[in-house]
């Protein structure tokens, strides 16, 4: 993604309401998976209703951010409404362990994904 | 101040088109964990490349910004500036089964981007150094970075029909620990980028069950 004309700081700044890092805290990470909860509904912001159609299906945040084409932190702020209103839900990504570790059973499961590709 | 660490290389921007395709297979509605794999490496290495190889979407791109505050060292009244950190990378997705999707990342290994690792790639499962053996010092810098981040990762070397080196020279050349796989590869080969997936998997897979081996695949 480039910074389009229509992509300035100022436009950034104004579809999130001036604020910034907020929604650090919210633990979004970029392959949680977002998903919408009702219908995109007159009067709301744009970019509610594009994600609210985008996520009809679960789609990570990484995928909302490449296809709204803006910064994944901007796009954390715009969920993070959504989420505040229960528009959409999040369904994180199970941790690996402290050591980086992954269960050997999900391993398994990767691995045979790998060989049938 | 703007700096960018871009992963723009010819392959990186998507298709005019691209965010408008409709045909974009949407995951399962049953999906409810994603997983994360990055490959790293210099410009023009071949992340890109690799990450289109086995992708079951085209490969994807957008960017994370991050400003942080200093003393303007140029400015007398002392107020503090803002940097600001732009890191473009893309990815695609592998589905792994009705639950689990991996996500495939491609990013630039120079010094900017490692100020926004736990940002973004915090709970990674494991990464791919991709290398070109005409731009090794590229690749030194990620490996160090990895190994202070305690990433599991494997070295894979991307063939661009220059002088052979045999692996181990490569090896050498990088000062690389002998329990770390070291692999070549082509990037633009769909079965070749598969089996760097696989072994990284694999060297998860030993470290997470030293024990175990994992079965031969059918
Ligand atoms: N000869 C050769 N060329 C490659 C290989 N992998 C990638 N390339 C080419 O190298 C160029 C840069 O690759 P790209 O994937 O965009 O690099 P990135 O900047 O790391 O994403 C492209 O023109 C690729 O077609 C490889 O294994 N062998
Ligand atoms: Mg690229």
């Amino acid at each position: 993604m480039r910074l389009g004309p229509d992509d300035d700081p100022d436009r950034l700044y104004t579809v999130t309401g001036g604020r910034s890092r907020a929604a650090d805290d919210l633990n979004l990470d970029l392959v949680t998976l977002i998903v919408s909860e009702c219908d995109p509904a007159p009067g709301m912001q744009s970019e509610h209703v594009r994600i609210l159609s985008m996520c009809r299906h679960p789609m990570a945040v990484v995928e909302v951010s490449a296809e709204l084409r803006m910064p994944v932190s901007v796009v954390r702020i715009l969920l993070s409404d959504l989420l505040d209103s229960g528009k959409v839900t999040a369904r994180h990504p199970r941790p690996v362990t402290a050591a980086h570790l992954p269960d050997t059973d999900l391993l398994k499961e990767v691995l045979d994904a790998l060989h049938r590709l | 101040m703007h700096s960018t660490a871009s992963d723009g290389g010819p392959g990186a921007a998507p298709a005019p088109d691209a965010h408008a395709d409709p045909s974009r297979t949407p995951l399962r509605d049953t999906a409810d964990n994603g997983l994360k794999i990055v490959i790293v490496g210099g410009f023009g290495v071949g992340k890109t490349t690799m990450v289109r190889s086995v992708s079951e979407i085209r490969p994807l791109s957008t960017e994370e910004t991050m400003t942080r505050a200093g003393v303007g060292v140029d400015d007398p009244s002392g107020v503090e500036a803002k940097s600001t950190t732009t890191v473009a990378f893309d990815f695609g997705r592998i589905s792994i089964n009705d639950s689990t999707v991996l996500y495939l990342f491609g990013a630039p290994g120079q010094e900017r981007f490692w100020f926004l690792w736990d940002r973004l790639f915090a709970g990674t499962l494991g990464a791919v150094v991709l290398v070109d053996t005409r731009r090794l010092d590229d690749s030194w810098y990620a490996i160090d970075r990895l190994e202070a981040h305690g990433m599991p990762f494997i070295v894979a070397v991307n063939d661009f029909g220059g002088p052979q080196h045999t692996l181990e020279q490569v090896r050498e050349a990088l000062d690389l620990s002998p329990e770390i796989p070291l692999v070549a590869c082509d990037a633009r080969d769909r079965k070749s980028s598969k089996s760097v997936l696989i072994s990284l998997a694999h060297h998860l897979y030993s470290l997470s069950a030293p024990h175990e081996t994992v079965k031969a695949a059918p």
